[in-house]
């Protein structure tokens, strides 16, 4: 049987998380790979860091960040925010990152997803949308571009199912309505996605505490993204987990 | 535990991380694609994502099947991760086909996985059937992190010392006398995969004697 992931994310500006928990005694809670760190410790079963810089100065930043958390970390971990090249996707692959995740520059050119898959393979291209659901009595979402700043006409369930046979490997979807809301994932916007594709969903934006979390397992998602609900320290991986276990969703076990 | 491995390099993008892991447990790692440096290894691990038949045309292309089959028969152990795994066969359906390494007998086929998402990517439980050097200490089961879509189906089934279950049950450790193959990625597994790739670094040791 397959474990559903508990996945949290950090978001780093130049180099340094300015979003993250702040584990009791760290350090450096500005220090990524040391975050990253403590995750795997806490049982965090991948590692995304979403590069908020995203210049083009800041390529090689974002490199050494990935080297460095190579070094020292042993889950998976994805780099995504500036990805717009093949050449960017190989420093941080290269660097040991294991997957890339692309998001306005495939909207730009879906091509990009084509050649990623094909250069290496789809296991490294994690496509994220940000999806915002239609106003005016119209159905579905809409993908948006640029962190959410503009608006594209795509229809989030034909980008998906279109991201998909370019070769992504998984997808990545963020509810703009909930991001930040702390009251759930979007559920219809993860079962429609999800019964719409084949590859693996990653269900990101609303979680505020466990029970959404195991809500969106259930609505179809295979890993959660989790930010704010471990952030700001309410809950542990662990506590998570627990609850998951105890409401019968696989997850893998916190020792051993 | 000083054991020397080498990584064999043959492009593929996963190489550094597998280098971290085995330096973090304590082996000496070199990533190489010289037959002089594979000849003088104490062991090596042939890692890999992406596609068999590109993977295999590299291979060739470097002189590297030679190399690694010269190394298994002066008896160095050598652990194939994910596609290094299944490169280890005979040969894969893969994107047409292509021919193997050859080192251990049977095919790779297509994960059929009925109603689960694929590719397979995640935690999954591994079951070890009969006792390895190269599961020691990991329980009757562990959870490692797999990803891919194919999976070995080895001639011998007493070749298989882990299975994981994706919809359907497949082999994902195999041994056979000096040749070990993992389908997840032990350098992506936590403590899990720490344990194991210490494992294959202390039988490396051992042959080395």
């Amino acid at each position: 049987m397959q474990m559903k992931r508990v996945i949290p994310c950090l978001d780093v500006d130049a180099g340094r998380v300015v979003k993250g928990t702040n584990f009791v005694d760290i350090r450096d809670a500005g220090d990524p790979v040391e975050l990253a760190a403590r995750y795997e410790l806490a049982g965090a079963d991948e590692l995304v860091f979403l590069d908020i810089t995203a210049t083009h100065e800041d390529r090689g930043t974002v490199a050494a960040l990935a080297r460095r958390t190579a070094d020292d970390v042993f889950i998976p971990f994805t780099i995504g925010g500036g990805i717009r090249s093949l050449e960017d996707a190989q420093a941080v692959l290269d660097a040991g990152a294991d997957k890339v995740s692309v998001n306005s520059a495939a909207l730009a050119r879906p091509e990009l997803i084509r050649e990623l898959a094909a250069q290496f393979g789809s296991q490294c291209v994690v496509v994220a949308i940000d999806a915002r659901r239609n106003t005016a009595g119209a159905a579905g979402w809409e993908a948006f571009s640029g962190g959410g700043r503009h608006a594209t006409g795509r229809d989030v369930l034909q980008w998906a199912t279109e991201v998909e046979k370019l070769g992504a490997g998984e997808l990545l979807l963020t509810s703009m309505d909930r991001d930040g809301t702390k009251d759930g994932y979007d559920l219809e916007l993860l079962a429609a996605v999800s019964s719409g594709t084949r590859i693996p969903l990653i269900a990101s934006g609303g979680a505020g505490e466990p029970r959404h979390l195991a809500e969106a397992l259930e609505a179809g998602a295979d890993a959660v993204l989790c930010a704010s609900i471990f952030h700001f320290g309410a809950y542990t991986v662990g506590d998570v987990k627990q609850y998951l276990t105890d409401r019968g969703i696989l997850v893998r076990p916190l020792s051993a | 535990m000083s054991a020397q491995i080498c990584i064999v390099d043959y492009g593929v993008g996963n190489r550094r991380s597998v280098e971290k892991a085995i330096h973090k447990v304590g082996g000496k790692p070199v990533i190489s694609s010289e037959p002089d440096v594979m000849a003088a290894a104490d062991g090596l691990v042939l890692p890999g994502v992406g596609a068999f038949p590109s993977a295999m045309e590299r291979i060739e292309a470097l002189g590297l099947d030679d190399a690694i089959a010269s190394a298994v028969r002066r008896g160095a152990p050598i652990l194939g991760t994910c596609l290094g795994m299944q490169l280890l066969f005979d040969r894969s359906t893969e994107h047409g086909g292509a021919r193997g390494l050859g080192l251990i007998k049977g095919e790779v086929v297509a994960l059929d996985a009925p109603g689960a998402k694929l590719p397979h990517i995640g935690w999954s439980e591994v079951e070890w059937s009969g006792n390895s050097e190269l599961t020691s200490g990991l329980g009757e089961s562990a959870s490692f992190y797999h990803v891919h879509s194919y999976v070995t189906v080895p001639a011998d089934p007493a070749a298989v010392i882990g299975w994981s279950d994706y919809g359907t049950r497949f082999a994902s450790v195999v041994e056979q006398s000096n040749i070990y193959g993992v389908q997840f990625h032990p350098e992506k597994s936590s403590a899990n995969g720490l344990r194991m790739l210490a494992n294959f670094c202390a039988i490396c040791d051992e042959a080395a004697r």
